[in-house]
């Protein structure tokens, strides 16, 4: 079988488009797009190059960027479609804030543990870094991401990978586990929940079941090797695996221990998902398992017919994904994609599988399954549980339609 | 591994050499359950300063009274210009609406909104929020006797408590918000059923 071609289109358009790098003036035959490439030498085994710099940067090449949403710019979406692998660069981690980013000194932030222990404590940064510590490759995601497919809003075609579910990131996160901060002040037995609070101007607030802290809630501190980002709640966030984002608070000055939780404003007015038979459910904090094609996807187009591969990412926060299975033919067939090493509990989990488009229209989704056995619903069977206009938790099925040209474009989940 | 086991402790010398581990083990099992000393211990004063949460039965709740009458005002100098007149129109949340939503159909009408009067299910919720993060250019700047003002106001304007009400640590935990029996425990476990 011959190799998959590379599907290089959208890295030659984000480069040309964006970015004015030794940009020159159009000149004789070129197109603008020739015209605002960087300029390098034509041959680079005869010239010498720059040396080296205290900080790295990208190719010129190469311009990933979060898309922000709205006026007020709470939010930002990782560029799915132009990550490969499973870590997402911590300067495309996607964001979500409620009272801006904060600018917060390290050496004067403290976090304070106090309610139901023996012994209120207040550990400085350099405190929670003496601590035995612990790296885990996670995933978050925002409970909102996918939403907007949910709801089509007016069926469109042309939407990326990034804003359909750019809502989702995954980072190596760097940090003290709380149950040994729990320990070190004297946890009561009888505590059964914790207030997280934040240090922005929001004080934003989340109460999450205390099992989660003596299972495997993360004080962070790093991200994918160095202090955490500004907008990922530096110096000191919570780090919830599996759970929707909005919990893991950032900017974290504050915890409380109780014997009930604090029905905040994020987790009863926000929060919460509304339910066919009049109830919502509160507390829905685990992610269902999803997955998401990112190449080939919008705006791709493939060159030719011939083979391709198909790659995505799939993630669970109740644990590991087992399988993704990947149909050509709108639903009705489906094979078993490959999954690239590492496999990790509620991580993203990267899959490929090859495929040979013989030309004309074909429609391809990706589902995903997860060691409880979850599969990932088509959109009806998700529609039927939670009703159309329910808040949070879009994970149904996704699919590409790739047109007879090699256009690809978005068609909700299936044509 | 489990026939490594099986051979190692039919050996005497290393049974023996597998007590001594386990108790070493145990050992540093109690060892990890005491404080490790790292952190210094909180000040009563100094928790008091950031331990501003208000709790659904009223803990937390400072001194102070509010009323409606205040609360309108303090509404309209300080929240008006966002949340609109009467808390609605603005282009911030619109905190008022208790007759749309009332079948619950939150699910299936996209066009409802969700308010403070339609689904909020805690008083305290309002107290707390309002005191923690408003007015938006000015968070955390609210006096308790403002906050409980605010907060008797909008209550008022979604025909939860009467024009005449005084909102205290006593009285707001008292009032019972119209959706507070909606919310159901999650009941998503994995497994082949979405729920």
């Amino acid at each position: 079988m011959d190799r998959p071609k590379s599907i290089s289109r959208r890295r030659i358009l984000a480069a040309g488009t964006a970015g004015i790098v030794g940009a020159a003036l159009p000149i004789a035959g070129q197109n603008p797009d020739q015209a605002a490439r960087p300029k390098v030498p034509a041959d680079p085994t005869k010239v010498q190059g720059p040396l080296s710099t205290d900080v790295g940067g990208r190719s010129p090449f190469e311009r990933p960027k979060r898309v922000s949403l709205g006026d007020r710019r709470t939010s930002s979406l990782t560029p799915l479609q132009d990550l490969d692998g499973i870590i997402t660069p911590s300067d495309l981690h996607f964001e979500r804030h409620h009272g801006g980013v904060p600018a917060i000194d390290p050496k004067q932030h403290t976090l304070t543990i106090h309610g139901m222990v023996d012994r209120p404590m207040v550990f400085t940064v350099d405190d929670l870094r003496r601590f035995p510590g612990r790296s885990i490759i996670r995933a978050m995601e925002c409970s909102g991401n996918g939403g907007r497919v949910y709801r089509r809003e007016g069926n469109q075609t042309d939407l990326t990978p990034q804003q359909i579910d750019g809502l989702t990131s995954t980072s190596e996160w760097t940090g003290v586990p709380l149950a040994t901060l729990l320990r070190e002040a004297g946890a009561s037995p009888k505590a059964t929940w914790f207030l997280a609070e934040g240090s922005d101007a929001a004080v934003m607030t989340r109460s999450i079941p205390i099992a989660k802290a003596w299972d495997d809630a993360l004080i962070a501190y790093g991200q994918n090797g160095e202090p955490l980002r500004p907008e990922q709640g530096y110096p000191v966030r919570l780090f919830l695996p599996g759970v929707e984002g909005n919990a893991s608070v950032k900017w974290l000055r504050r915890i409380e221990l109780a014997d009930q939780p604090f029905m905040t404003r994020e987790e009863t007015a926000k929060y919460t998902d509304p339910l066919p038979d009049g109830t919502a459910r509160i507390f829905s904090l685990d992610m269902d398992a999803k997955s998401l094609i990112t190449e080939p996807s919008f705006p791709d187009k493939l060159t030719g017919p011939g083979w391709w591969e198909i790659r995505g990412i799939a993630w669970s926060g109740r644990g590991k994904i087992t399988r993704v299975d990947i149909s050509a033919d709108n639903g009705k067939t489906w094979k078993p994609a490959k999954l690239d090493d590492p496999v990790l509990p509620k991580c993203h989990t990267r899959f490929r599988l090859p495929w040979e488009w013989k030309g004309g229209e074909a429609v391809i989704m990706s589902r995903a399954t997860d060691e409880t056995g979850y599969v990932q619903p088509t959109f009806d069977v998700l529609l039927a549980a939670r009703g159309p206009s329910t808040a949070y938790h879009f994970n149904h099925i996704r699919a590409w339609k790739v047109m007879a040209d090699g256009v690809v474009k978005f068609a909700g989940s299936g044509a | 591994m489990k026939r490594f086991f099986t051979e190692v402790l039919h050996d005497r010398s290393a049974r023996g050499f597998c007590t001594i581990v386990l108790i070493v083990f145990c050992a540093a099992v109690a060892v990890a359950q005491q404080p490790l000393g790292i952190g210094r211990v909180a000040t009563p004063d100094e928790i008091k300063k950031i331990d501003i949460d208000v709790m659904p039965d009223g803990r937390g709740l400072p001194d102070g009274t509010g009323t409606v009458a205040e609360g309108a005002k303090i509404y309209a100098a300080k929240c008006q210009s966002c949340h609109g007149a009467n808390g609605m129109g603005g282009s911030a949340e619109r905190l008022v609406d208790r007759e749309s939503g009332k079948n619950w159909d939150f699910a299936t009408n996209a066009r409802l909104v969700k308010t403070v009067g339609n689904y909020w299910p805690y008083a305290t919720t309002l107290y707390d929020y309002t005191n923690r993060a408003m007015p938006f250019m000015q968070p955390g700047t609210l006096t308790p006797d403002e906050t409980y003002s605010l907060v008797a106001y909008i209550l008022a304007l979604n025909k939860i408590v009467p024009e005449d009400a005084e909102m205290n640590r006593t009285t707001l935990p008292a009032v019972k918000m119209p959706s507070r029996d909606r919310f159901v425990i999650d009941n998503r476990k994995g497994g082949k059923v979405v729920k």
